[in-house]
C-alpha cells in the first residue's frame, strides 16, 4: 500500500465537509444559507427590525404623499410637543433632579424596585417633554435620511458605475472625472452646505439632497466591477445571441455584481446616519423643532452632569442602528465573497480526522 | 487633475453661493439704513452678479498666482483669506498629527496580528471592538471623554489612590492585550495573562503609594525598560530574537541609550528648544547606528537597521521624562490650578511669559490639550486600520508564494514578517494617503466639539457669516490636497510595487 500523506488527507476531508454544504444549492441559497451562519449579523438583522418597528410603531408614522395620506397612529401616550411637568416632578433622582427616567429594568430582587417602565420611561428634560417620544421621533427622522440617502446612493451610483464601466472610452472618463470632482469634496464639506440650505424645509428633502452627493463611492466601485465582467464570456455569447446594451447591463452584469453593491451599499447605509447626526450636531442638519438623534445629543450635552441620560438614549440608539447595519455588511461580505472558505472548527476537524481513520 | 479641482471648486462655489443669502439677516432688521446696508453688501459682495460667473473673478485671484499676483479675496471681517487660512493650518495639523500616527501604528499592529490570530479569541474581541468604534460617532465618543476622562482624572488627582477594583479592571485588560498580542497555547496564555496583569497591578500599587500622578517621571529605571522592550520588539521584526547579532545590536543600542540619559539631561534645560530634541534624537541614532554598524560586517544592512529603530523609540522614553519632570510645577502654577486635563481649547491662555518661553512647559500645555482630541481622533480611525490591515494580510497569506516560502523552510517569522507583512502593506499606503487627505472633513466635528481654532472651525465660520471668499479658501486647500494626495498615493503604489506600472 502506498503511503498517504496523512496531512493532505485531512484537508481533503476538511474540504469535503466545507463543500458538502453547498451541494445542491443554488446559488441564493448558499448566500441566504451562509449569511444565516454569520450569528453577529443574524443577530443584528432581528435587532434593527426590532429597533425599526419599535421606533415607527410607538409614534406612528404618516405613509403616502398629498391626498392619499394615511396616518398610523401610534402606541405611546405622549407626542414630541407634549409637556408635562407633574411627570417630571413626580420621578426624582440623586438629590432632587427632576425627570428622570422611571425605566427600571433591575428585578426586584437586587434592587427592590422591580421591573417597572412608569410614565416616562426615557425621562423627561427640564421643561417636562417626554424623552422617549423625543427620541423615537428623532430615531425615525435618522433612519428615514439613512434609508433615503442609501436607496438614492446605490441606485445612482449603481447606474453611473454601470455605464461608466460598460460602455468604457470617453463615456468613462467623462464619468469618472465627474466623479472625482464629487469625491474631491469632503462628504460633510458638501452635507454642510446642503443641509445649511435645506435643513429648515425638512427632513425629506434634507435626505434626498444628501443622497444626490453619496453615490462617488458606490461607482467607482461598480465601475470596476463591469470593467471585469465586462470581458467575460457570457456578457459575449448574450452579444452573439443578440441581446441589447440595456439587457445586458441589467440581465447578465448587474446580477454577478450585485454583491458588492450590496456590500458597499450597507457601508454607505451605516455612514448615512452617522453623517446625519454629525450634520444635525453641527446645527447643519435638522432643525429645531423637528428633532433627530444628533440634533438631541447636541442640545443636551451641557446638561450631562445633571440629567446624564439625556445624552445617553439618543447615543445608544445611533450606536447600535449603526453598529447592526455594519454588522450586517459584514455577514454579507461572508456570503457573498465566492473565496471565502468557511472557517472550520475543531469539532469538525476532529472529524475529518475520524474520516481519515475509517477510509484507511 | 487641474481639471478636477477647478470643477470641483466651480462646484462648491456654486453650490455654496446658491444655497445661502447673505441678505437675509436684513429681512428683520428695523434699522433706518436698512436700504443703504443692502445696497452696500450687494456692492462688496458683488451679488448682482450671478455666482457662475462671478466665480471667474475668485478664479481670476487664485490664476494670478502664475504671475505673482495671488489674491484669494478678503473674508467678511476684511481681513485676507490667506492670512486666516496662515493661522488655521497649523492648528489643525497639530491637532491630527500624533492621531493619524498613532492610529495607524496601533490599527495596523493590531490588525495583522488579529489576522494572524485568525479566529482565535483576541481576534473576535478586537473585530468587535473595531465594529463598535466604526459606529461610534465621533462627538459622542467627545463628549464622554470630557465628562469621564478629564473631568474624573482631574477629580482623581486631587487625591491619587486607585481604588483596588480600578486596579484589578485595568491589569485584566491589560494583561489580555498583552497575551492577545504574544498569543500561544490556552495555558499559555493564560500564564502571560497573569503575569501581566500582577505586573500591571504592581506598576499600579506602586504608583498610587508613591503619589506618581503627582510626580511623574520614568527615571532611569523606566527608561530603560521601555529601551530593553522596544529593543525586543524591533530585534523580532527585523532579525528575529534567536539571532546572536541582532540581540548584540538591539540590547546594545538600548543599553547605551540607557547609559546617555544622564549625560542627555544636561542638554535638557530651560533654554531647551525644538532644536534640542531634534539634537537629542540625531545623537541617540547616531549611537544606534554606531552599534549597528560594528556588530558585523556580513549582512550591514540588518544590523543597522535594528539600532536604529531601537534608537529612534527608545529616545522617545528620555523625552517624556523630562517633559513629565515639570509636570508638578506646571500643575501647582496658577494657571492650572491642580486641573490639567481641559476639556475646551488649544492652549491655556492663563500661562505667564516665563511659562511660554520655557519650551518643557508649553509642550506640556500643548500636550495635556492634545490629550482628549488625540483620543477621540485615534479611537475613531483606528478601527478602519485594524480591518484593513487584517483584510489585506488575510488575503496576502492565502497566495501561493507564501506557501512557497513556507516549504522553502524559512521560519514562520520570516514568512510572516518579510513576504506577508511587506506585502500586506502594500494596498494600505493607498488608504493612509486617502485619510490623510481626508483629515480637513473629520477635523471639522473634532474642531467643533474641541473648540480649536483650525480650517474646521474656519469653514464653520464661513458657512455660518455666508463668507464665500473664506469657504473657497479652505475648500481649495482640502480639494487640492485631495487630488495631490490621490496623485502621490499612484506614484508611490508604483514605486513600492513593482508589478504595477502606471498606464500611459
Amino acid at each position: 500500500m502506498s503511503q498517504i500523506n496523512p496531512e493532505s488527507v485531512t484537508e481533503k476531508n476538511e474540504n469535503e465537509i466545507a463543500s458538502r454544504d453547498t451541494q445542491g444549492l443554488s446559488q441564493r441559497q448558499i448566500i441566504v444559507k451562509r449569511f444565516l451562519k454569520h450569528k453577529a449579523a443574524v443577530a443584528s438583522s432581528i435587532t434593527l427590525i426590532a429597533i425599526i418597528i419599535l421606533v415607527y410603531s410607538s409614534l406612528g408614522t404618516k405613509i403616502g404623499f398629498g391626498k392619499f395620506k394615511m396616518s398610523i397612529p401610534g402606541w405611546w401616550g405622549f407626542k414630541i410637543t407634549d409637556i408635562d411637568p407633574e411627570g417630571a416632578l413626580a420621578n426624582t433622582c440623586n438629590g432632587g433632579v427632576t425627570g428622570c427616567p422611571s425605566l427600571d429594568l433591575v428585578p426586584s430582587f437586587l434592587d427592590g424596585d422591580g421591573i417597572r417602565f412608569g410614565s416616562h420611561p426615557f425621562g423627561t428634560d427640564v421643561i417636562g417633554t417626554d424623552y422617549f417620544a423625543l427620541v423615537m421621533r428623532g430615531a425615525q427622522q435618522s433612519i428615514l435620511v439613512m434609508l433615503v440617502v442609501g436607496t438614492l446612493g446605490i441606485v445612482i451610483g449603481t447606474i453611473i458605475g454601470a455605464i461608466a464601466g460598460f460602455f468604457g472610452g470617453i463615456v468613462d472618463a467623462i464619468l469618472m472625472r465627474v466623479t472625482d470632482m464629487f469625491l474631491v469634496t469632503p462628504t460633510i464639506v458638501i452635507g454642510a452646505v446642503i443641509g445649511f440650505k435645506f435643513g429648515n424645509l425638512g427632513v425629506l428633502p434634507l435626505a434626498v439632497m444628501l443622497g444626490l452627493f453619496a453615490w462617488m463611492g458606490l461607482a467607482r466601485f461598480v465601475r470596476t466591477e463591469f470593467l471585469t465582467l465586462r470581458e467575460r464570456e457570457f456578457v459575449d455569447a448574450a452579444r452573439v445571441a443578440g441581446a441589447s446594451d440595456r439587457r445586458i447591463i441589467f440581465k447578465h452584469i448587474l446580477p454577478n455584481a450585485m454583491g458588492i453593491i450590496i456590500v458597499v451599499g450597507t457601508l454607505l447605509l451605516s455612514g448615512a446616519i452617522l453623517a446625519e447626526t454629525a450634520l444635525s450636531y453641527l446645527g447643519f442638519g435638522v432643525r429645531a423643532p423637528d428633532v433627530s438623534l444628533g440634533l438631541l445629543i447636541s442640545e443636551y450635552q451641557g446638561t450631562f452632569s445633571i440629567s446624564p441620560w439625556l445624552f445617553w438614549w439618543p447615543g445608544t440608539l445611533i450606536v447600535s442602528i449603526a453598529l447592526c447595519v455594519n454588522f450586517i455588511g459584514d455577514g454579507l461580505r461572508d456570503a457573498f465573497d465566492p473565496r471565502q472558505r468557511r472557517h472550520i472548527s475543531i469539532k469538525e476537524r476532529k472529524m475529518a480526522k475520524e474520516l481519515k481513520g475509517a477510509k484507511n | 487633475m487641474l481639471v478636477i479641482v477647478f470643477g470641483a471648486s466651480f462646484l462648491a462655489y456654486n453650490l455654496q453661493a446658491f444655497s445661502s443669502d447673505p441678505l437675509s439677516i436684513f429681512g428683520e432688521s428695523t434699522e433706518k439704513n436698512k436700504g443703504y446696508l443692502i445696497a452696500k453688501m450687494i456692492r462688496d459682495l458683488q451679488l448682482d452678479v450671478p455666482p457662475p460667473i462671478r466665480y471667474f473673478s475668485w478664479l481670476r485671484g487664485i490664476v494670478g498666482g502664475l504671475w505673482g499676483d495671488f489674491d484669494m479675496g478678503l473674508t467678511r471681517t476684511n481681513l485676507p483669506v490667506i492670512e486666516a487660512l496662515g493661522q488655521a493650518i497649523p492648528v489643525t495639523i497639530k491637532l491630527v498629527i500624533t492621531s493619524t500616527f498613532l492610529a495607524i501604528i496601533l490599527g495596523i499592529s493590531v490588525g495583522m496580528i488579529t489576522a494572524i490570530r485568525q479566529y482565535s479569541r483576541f481576534d473576535y474581541v478586537i473585530t468587535f471592538i473595531s465594529f463598535l468604534l466604526f459606529s461610534l460617532p465621533i462627538f459622542w465618543v467627545a463628549v464622554l471623554l470630557k465628562e469621564f476622562m478629564a473631568i474624573q482624572f482631574n477629580d482623581f488627582l486631587a487625591n491619587p489612590t486607585i481604588p483596588p477594583l480600578a486596579i484589578v479592571i485595568f491589569s485584566l485588560i491589560f494583561g489580555f492585550i498583552v497575551a492577545g498580542f504574544i498569543g500561544g497555547k490556552k495555558n499559555q496564555f493564560l500564564a502571560i495573562l497573569a503575569g501581566a496583569a500582577l505586573f500591571a497591578s504592581a506598576l499600579l500599587i506602586f504608583a498610587s503609594a508613591t503619589n506618581w500622578f503627582l510626580e511623574p517621571a520614568l527615571g532611569i529605571f523606566g527608561v530603560t525598560f521601555l529601551a530593553l522592550i522596544n529593543a525586543v520588539i524591533v530585534i523580532q521584526l527585523i532579525s528575529g530574537l534567536e539571532s546572536k547579532k541582532g540581540r548584540t545590536a538591539g540590547f546594545g543600542t538600548a543599553l547605551a541609550i540607557a547609559i546617555l540619559y544622564y549625560p542627555l539631561q544636561a542638554l535638557m534645560t530651560e533654554n531647551s528648544s525644538f532644536l534640542t530634541v531634534v539634537a537629542i534624537f540625531a545623537i541617540t541614532i547616531g549611537v544606534g547606528i554606531v552599534i549597528g554598524y560594528f556588530v558585523s560586517s556580513i549582512d550591514r544592512r540588518v544590523y543597522l537597521r535594528i539600532g536604529l529603530f531601537t534608537a529612534l523609540l527608545s529616545t522617545g522614553p528620555i523625552i517624556l521624562d523630562r517633559f513629565m519632570r515639570e509636570f508638578p510645577d506646571y500643575l501647582n502654577s496658577d494657571a492650572i490650578g491642580g486641573r490639567p486635563v481641559p476639556t475646551l481649547g488649544q492652549r491655556n491662555d492663563l500661562l505667564t511669559p516665563e511659562q511660554i518661553d520655557n519650551f518643557w512647559i508649553s509642550g506640556l500645555d500643548t500636550a495635556v490639550h492634545l490629550v482628549l482630541p488625540t483620543i477621540a481622533l485615534t479611537l475613531i480611525s483606528f478601527a478602519g486600520y485594524v480591518r484593513f490591515s487584517r483584510g489585506s494580510l488575510l488575503e496576502v497569506l492565502n497566495m501561493d508564494y507564501i506557501r512557497t516560502a513556507r516549504a522553502k523552510g524559512l521560519s514562520e517569522r520570516t514568512v510572516i514578517v518579510r513576504h506577508g507583512m511587506r506585502n500586506a502593506l502594500l494596498p494600505l499606503t493607498t488608504i493612509l494617503v486617502n485619510d490623510v487627505a481626508g483629515l480637513l472633513g473629520g477635523a471639522i466635528i473634532t474642531e467643533g466639539v474641541f473648540a480649536w481654532q483650525g480650517m474646521g472651525q474656519l469653514f464653520n465660520t464661513a458657512l455660518r457669516s455666508y463668507d464665500l471668499n473664506l469657504f473657497m479658501g479652505v475648500f481649495i486647500i482640502g480639494a487640492t490636497l485631495t487630488v495631490f494626495a490621490n496623485f502621490v498615493s499612484d506614484l508611490l503604489y508604483g514605486v513600492v510595487d513593482p508589478r504595477i506600472r502606471i498606464r500611459k
